[in-house]
């Protein structure tokens, strides 16, 4: 294999570079406006800004569980997702065979997203 | 390439402990966060970059979601906290000092793996990968996705139950 074709870690240094200047850069920002930016605390000053509305009630309060289904229907479709990039990678190599055991498994797939659909699961409401 | 090693590990050890000590829940999933992060570091320092990308994607991604949409659905006010006894608190520390006793005793004896193709560095790479799975592992693979029909249906079953209730 020449060294052309070759991935090392090393490839990843401007990755790196670059997160690190992220990272500062928020860094130094969010320093920066605390040391730079006059601190004034009242009690309207510290007040939740709800678009004008006067706030009420407790923000902690538990929601409903549609969203945390909504979630994980997600995680496993994002898992999905995760096994196409090395059947894409390779798309030419594995040729129509794999095309077809691709087909196979999302045909697989799909069949369980059409039991979510028909279950209701991603309705909103119920009514 | 040491030093990287021995930054990230520190990272994740110091991260992974600020997990378990912090106060509040949310700082708790950041700092798993940053834990996960060092992690797909050291997959990229052993070039194993599909499993680093996969990593970034999966935990940080989506598996920090869940996490973050449990801690929201529990109930969170500091005045309907359980206050742990100092009972409790005497069985956790003994049952997790067992349990760093076993780990140290599996690993104490455990030998050096040894690479199989050493000179192979590519096989963490997205192409590799690729090859050997829809090749040598493609029923696996395939039945994988009966894996994925049957969480689905267990999400959707557990999910709704709920819902039909109301």
């Amino acid at each position: 294999m020449d060294s052309q074709n070759k991935f090392m870690p090393q490839d990843y240094i401007p990755i790196m570079i670059q997160s690190f200047i992220v990272l500062g850069f928020v860094l130094t920002t969010m320093i920066m406006t605390h040391l730079l930016g006059p601190l004034r605390k009242s009690k309207a000053k510290l007040e939740n800004f709800e678009c004008g509305i006067e706030g009420m009630g407790n923000a902690r309060s538990p929601f409903s569980v549609k969203y945390f289904l909504i979630a994980i229907l997600f995680v496993l479709f994002d898992v999905e997702v995760i096994f196409m990039y090395p059947w894409a990678v390779n798309f030419r190599d594995l040729g129509a065979n794999g095309f077809l055991d691709m087909l196979l498994f999302l045909g697989l797939l799909l069949l369980g997203f059409i039991y979510i659909v028909f279950k209701g699961a991603l309705k909103w409401d119920n009514s | 390439m040491t030093f990287l090693f021995y930054l990230l590990a520190a990272v994740a050890i110091l991260s992974a402990l600020m997990v378990v000590f912090s106060r509040s829940p949310i700082n708790s999933v950041i700092f798993l966060i940053i834990c996960f992060l060092s992690i797909a570091g050291h997959y990229i320092l052993l070039n194993a970059q599909f499993l680093a990308v996969v990593h970034i994607i999966v935990y940080t991604g989506a598996i920090m979601v869940l996490f973050l949409f449990v801690i929201m659905l529990l109930n969170l006010n500091t005045s309907n906290e359980p206050h742990k006894s100092q009972l409790t608190r005497i069985t956790a520390v003994i049952t997790g000092g067992l349990l760093l006793l076993v780990l140290i005793a599996a690993t104490k004896d455990a030998v050096l793996i040894q690479a199989k193709n050493p000179a192979d560095y590519n096989i963490g790479l997205v192409k590799q990968i690729g090859q050997t799975l829809f090749k040598q592992f493609l029923l696996p693979f395939e039945i994988s996705s009966v894996l994925f029909i049957s969480a689905m249906v267990g999400a959707v079953m557990l999910g709704k139950k709920d819902s039909k209730k109301n």
